[in-house]
């Protein structure tokens, strides 16, 4: 539909107004009657055993209505988080996961654990009170960083005695090692993949209410995908059937995959609400608990090989990375260094043989989760790094030795489960050198010598696995959860439109670019739709959003819906008109009878629908509403080549991004403006990840030492170019729409490119991540000393 | 954040007298650092002492330059005397914190506060001036005694701040990348009594760097640094940067400070 807010068009944001104008509704922005106020007592101790907690001080504080803690929530039965992915270890095995209760019973495992809490009726009261807990704590040995963990005389778990959650594996090792030994060259790398906190804009919140008269449980919280709150809070907490509980993910200020997550805090207000009367309980994190108690992302600890034959071309691969797991195992933990890391493996390349081990460990740290590409942004910095640590080795133009072990026929199905199914690397690659213009680096780097500066052009041909994802594909793999997605499409009497969504939108946009689907299938102005999404009361049920699956699942499910209106009001139309239902067309929003002048608008044919009058309704039922789940039958393959060119100050080491150049393949779009704000993010985010973001727990003392502002540097606008952005489309085979992802495809891609620029310009390979000002120079002062 | 009795007094007298008789009470300018500081619970003063309704705020430009206490750093970044008379000490209000902060925050209470990562201390030594307090003046090389200590007595108030005009002055500052506060800040200042290198964030407090002052004998020029090395003894060592990777900018960002000097 050519109607200017069809697909492809840039529309401006719907939502935007009501958030820049400070009318969003936020969980933090309700307020229900007689509502009262949770604080949390946290571990100020790594690892500990609680000895005694005594809350007697506590209770006759000043306003204070209940005070609960792990004994109290295992009298009543509560079930512990869980986590909703089975790994098995390569003997076999299943994973070691150790109890989560909701408040700490017996131990404490990392600073900030949750273990009591006050609920009070004001904020303020709360907090005193919880600073009045007194908790009796045995400290025991800790350990905080991956690299030590296995085996280190600090054992988190009880079940995992060596601290390894799983020692997981993939691919074939008899063949990658056979590959090896007729490798003309093999590079190896060592690589960390910093731990990053996610620091959404809003801090989760909750308020829980239990209504004492209907026995119905109501829980108001930031969640990513209420649905599947609602599902573990009933099904594992066991706190109530699903009937007996409703979960509303109003305006949610940004997730990036920390709000997927069950967490304690959420759960502990709504179940704690029954024990204070059924007054509602509010609880709002503040920021130094996000950075404590969110779950984190990435902290891999990584050895890589690659083998290539005399002609340049990738014949084995294998990869041994130890995955933090922190001190529990979050929802999704499990999954997200095995089957959302190691299948990314072979990147855009043909790699025949891939073999990669996975040990999966326990630290006194948050935990480990999905964050903003969840697996993929590690698979692509291993991939990306140690192609182009080949190609520097071989003497090869790190793009051409790329171009030369590129997939180039789809199909393609590489060692490491995933099947590619459309692509055109090299189309990408050119486009991006092009737009970079790397002809003229030369010129620029040495324009950047005569100024003591070094320049360096990095390369990141990322693949990432998105649309997450065929449901009997991830139960095979050990899912505990199928990943379709649900739509209800409601046409009112006046034509006007609601669709009803299990996708989840929190920085998305949503509102605008379904609306803009349902406008291009139904003629009608995007005004004319409204999307209804967050609550488990209004809509069905849905698997939420993550893992880029909003338009690829979630959009297909709101397409087969609209098919089946569309069919539907063939037939009203049709028997209005007193035609055939196969005569009737429907193009730009009207209904028309072949070969007659014979018209009805979209509007009518709804109205007709409801009035009822003029169709037998025998034959035909009143009213227009589908439905539809749709589960995908693969996932999507987004594609692309990014490419950093920074410039490190000679007497400071400062890095700056000068230019950043990104192609990406995301098939067909629905708003270009909103998927380069998506692009813009993402890069924006990796870049943080290269040179400024890196959560740092002393080992000495357990404490998180970026626990604020203060230390946890975050990307600022003023530390990023204007990006260069390129498009290439390959449609997407396994959807109608022909769309593949783009939420994250920024943050997967980015910090390869940017260290790998960074390694360029030093000439080294060894730089980690975050590349500081103060990492690079120690780099610079390194290579002076060897020089002199 | 703790309960607090809050007082806003009409005149410098009625402020020394509520401050005097209230030993945990705390005086609020601005209030851009205790408020957080407060709110974090690290601060818990029982009495505020507002004084904004001092109306102390102004700057005059004579043989000095002297800053009112309650005047804002967005004031003095504005001031077209002041960018005339020391073009370095409104840069570098202009580089402090972010707008909030600068049409917040006010000299007097920078002074007061004397962050070992603030920018104003350096001014003050860098350019050797003048702290006016209630009951006296009083020299910067005497009035910064140490991480976030003054010479300040219990009570006293600054009123103003008064700088002597340099030949020319330059402020350069290194920023801690995740806060922006000074991890390295240098004033550097060519004096009637010869050349002043002053440092912030890098050490416990504000010092002046004699090293680069002895270079800087030789002419006041950026080449005259070169090769001149600062002890990374005593300096700050901490997540973001070595002590020695400090002493490294020390050099560095005094010689920008010198090429930027007007």
């Amino acid at each position: 539909m050519d109607n200017g807010t069809g697909i492809g068009a840039r529309v401006k944001r719907k939502e935007d107004h009501r958030f820049l104008t400070g009318k969003g509704n936020y969980t933090d922005d309700i307020n229900l009657p007689r509502q009262t106020y949770a604080y949390f007592v946290r571990s100020p101790h790594a690892h500990a055993t609680i000895k005694k907690i005594d809350t007697s001080t506590a209770r006759t504080m000043p306003g204070v209505v209940g005070v609960f803690t792990g004994e109290d929530v295992a009298a009543t039965k509560l079930g512990g988080l869980i986590c909703g992915w089975m790994i098995h270890s390569k003997d076999g095995s299943p994973m070691k996961a150790g109890p989560h209760p909701i408040l700490a019973l017996g131990k404490v495992r990392y600073v900030g654990d949750h273990v009591a809490v006050v609920i009070a009726e004001t904020r303020e009261q709360a907090k005193a009170a919880a600073a009045a807990v007194d908790v009796e704590y045995g400290v025991l040995p800790h350990v905080v960083d991956v690299a030590e963990a296995m085996g280190h005389k600090a054992q988190v778990h009880d079940v995992a005695p060596d601290n390894r959650v799983y020692n997981w594996s993939i691919g074939d090792e008899a063949a990658t090692d056979a590959a090896f030994k007729r490798a003309a060259h093999v590079t190896r790398i060592d690589l960390v993949n910093n731990r990053l906190i996610p620091n959404a804009m809003e801090p989760r919140a909750a308020i829980g209410y239990y209504d004492t008269g209907a026995e119905h449980y109501t829980l108001y919280t930031t969640s990513q995908n209420p649905h599947v709150a609602r599902l573990v809070i009933s099904a594992f907490h066991g706190l109530a059937p699903e009937h007996k509980l409703r979960v509303v993910a109003p305006d949610v200020g940004g997730g990036f995959g920390s709000k997927i997550f069950i967490y304690a805090e959420e759960v502990v207000c709504v179940w704690a609400s029954k024990f204070v009367g059924g007054r509602p309980v509010k609880w709002t994190a503040e920021r130094t608990e996000s950075f404590l108690a969110d779950a984190h992302g990435r902290d891999h600890v990584t050895h890589a090989e690659m083998a290539t034959d005399a002609s340049g071309k990738i014949i084995g691969f294998k990869v041994h990375t130890k995955a933090a797991m922190g001190a529990y195992l979050s929802t999704f933990s499990s999954c997200v260094p095995t089957y959302l890391y190691a299948t990314l493996l072979s990147g855009q390349y043909n790699i025949p043989n891939i073999y990669a081990e996975v040990d999966a460990l326990y630290t006194n740290t948050a935990p480990v989760d999905a964050y903003r590409g969840a697996g993929r942004p590690e698979a692509t910095y291993v991939v990306e790094r140690i192609v182009e640590t080949a190609a520097r080795e071989l003497k090869m133009d790190p793009a051409e030795f790329r171009r030369k072990n590129f997939v180039t026929q789809f199909p393609h199905q590489t060692p490491v489960i995933m099947c590619y199914d459309a692509g055109d690397y090299a189309a990408t690659l050119d486009k991006a050198l092009e737009i970079a213009d790397v002809k003229g680096f030369a010129a620029r780097k040495a324009a950047s010598a005569a100024r003591g500066n070094f320049r360096g052009l990095g390369y990141s041909a990322y693949i990432e696995a998105c649309g997450i994802a065929p449901s009997a594909a991830v139960g095979s793999l050990g899912a505990g959860v199928g990943l379709w997605e649900s739509a209800e499409v409601r046409v009112n009497p006046v034509g006007t439109v609601e669709i009803l969504t299990g996708s989840h939108s929190h920085g998305q946009g949503h509102e605008t670019t379904f609306a803009q689907l349902v406008s291009d299938r139904l003629g009608i102005d995007i005004n004319n739709v409204s999307i209804v999404h967050g609550d488990t009361d209004k809509v069905q049920f849905g698997m939420g959003t993550y893992g880029s699956r909003s338009g690829a699942v979630g959009m297909t499910a709101v397409a087969k819906a609209l098919d089946k209106i569309e069919a539907k009001a063939k037939r009203i139309a049709a028997a209005v008109m007193e035609s055939s239902p196969d005569d009737v067309e429907f193009r730009n929003g009207a209904f028309t009878v072949k070969g007659t002048d014979k018209k009805m608008a979209f509007g009518e044919v709804a109205l007709s629908a409801y009035v009822a009058h003029k169709f037998n309704s025998a034959q035909i039922e009143p009213g227009l509403k589908e439905s539809a789940f749709h589960d995908p039958s693969n996932f999507v393959f987004p594609a692309g080549v990014h490419i950093a060119e920074i410039e490190i100050d000679g007497d400071t080491g400062v890095t700056t991004v000068v230019n950043y150049t990104a192609v990406d393949d995301f098939g067909n779009v629905i708003n270009p403006m909103i998927v380069e704000g998506q692009v813009h993010g993402g890069i924006t985010q990796g870049i943080g990840q290269a040179l400024a973001e890196g959560a740092v727990y002393d080992k000495e003392s357990g404490q998180l030492l970026t626990g604020s502002y203060m230390d946890y540097q975050m990307p600022r606008a003023a530390d990023v170019p204007s990006y260069k952005l390129g498009f290439t489309c390959t449609p997407c085979p396994s959807n109608p729409l022909g769309m593949k992802g783009c939420g994250e495809a920024g943050a997967i891609a980015s910090p390869a490119a940017v260290m790998n620029a960074v390694t360029d310009a030093l000439g080294v390979v060894d730089v980690p991540m975050p590349a500081t000002p103060h990492v690079v120079w120690k780099q610079m002062r390194h290579l002076k000393k060897a020089a002199e | 954040m703790e309960n607090f009795n809050y007082h806003r007094p009409a005149s410098v007298d009625d402020a020394v007298k509520a401050a005097t008789a209230r030993p945990d009470a705390k005086y609020m300018s601005g209030g851009m650092t205790l408020i957080p500081t407060m709110k974090q619970g690290l601060a818990s003063p029982s009495d505020i002492i507002d004084l904004g309704a001092l109306k102390n705020s102004g700057i005059s430009v004579g043989a000095t330059v002297v800053i009112k206490a309650g005047t804002t750093h967005a004031e003095v970044a504005h001031s077209a005397e002041v960018r005339k008379a020391i073009p370095a000490l409104a840069a570098l209000a202009g580089g402090i914190g972010d707008p909030h902060v600068r049409n917040k925050g006010t000299i007097g209470g920078s002074v007061t506060n004397n962050d070992p990562a603030a920018d104003y201390p350096s001014a003050c030594l860098g350019l050797g001036a003048t702290i006016h307090t209630n009951a006296r003046k009083i020299r910067a090389e005497d009035f910064f005694t140490g991480m976030f200590s003054t010479a300040l007595e219990d009570g006293e108030v600054i009123t103003a701040v008064e700088f002597p005009i340099p030949r020319k002055a330059g402020y350069a500052k290194f920023p801690n990348p995740a806060s922006r506060y000074a991890m390295v800040g240098v004033f550097v200042a060519d004096t009637a009594d010869g050349p002043r290198v002053a440092v912030t964030g890098a050490g416990a407090g504000v010092f002046r760097a004699s090293a680069l002052e002895a270079a800087l004998g030789k002419g006041f020029d950026s080449a005259s640094l070169t090769g001149t090395p600062v002890p990374a003894k005593d300096l700050n060592n901490d997540l973001h940067a070595s002590a020695e990777y400090r002493a490294h900018l020390i050099t560095v960002m005094a010689k920008r400070a010198v090429d930027a000097a007007k």
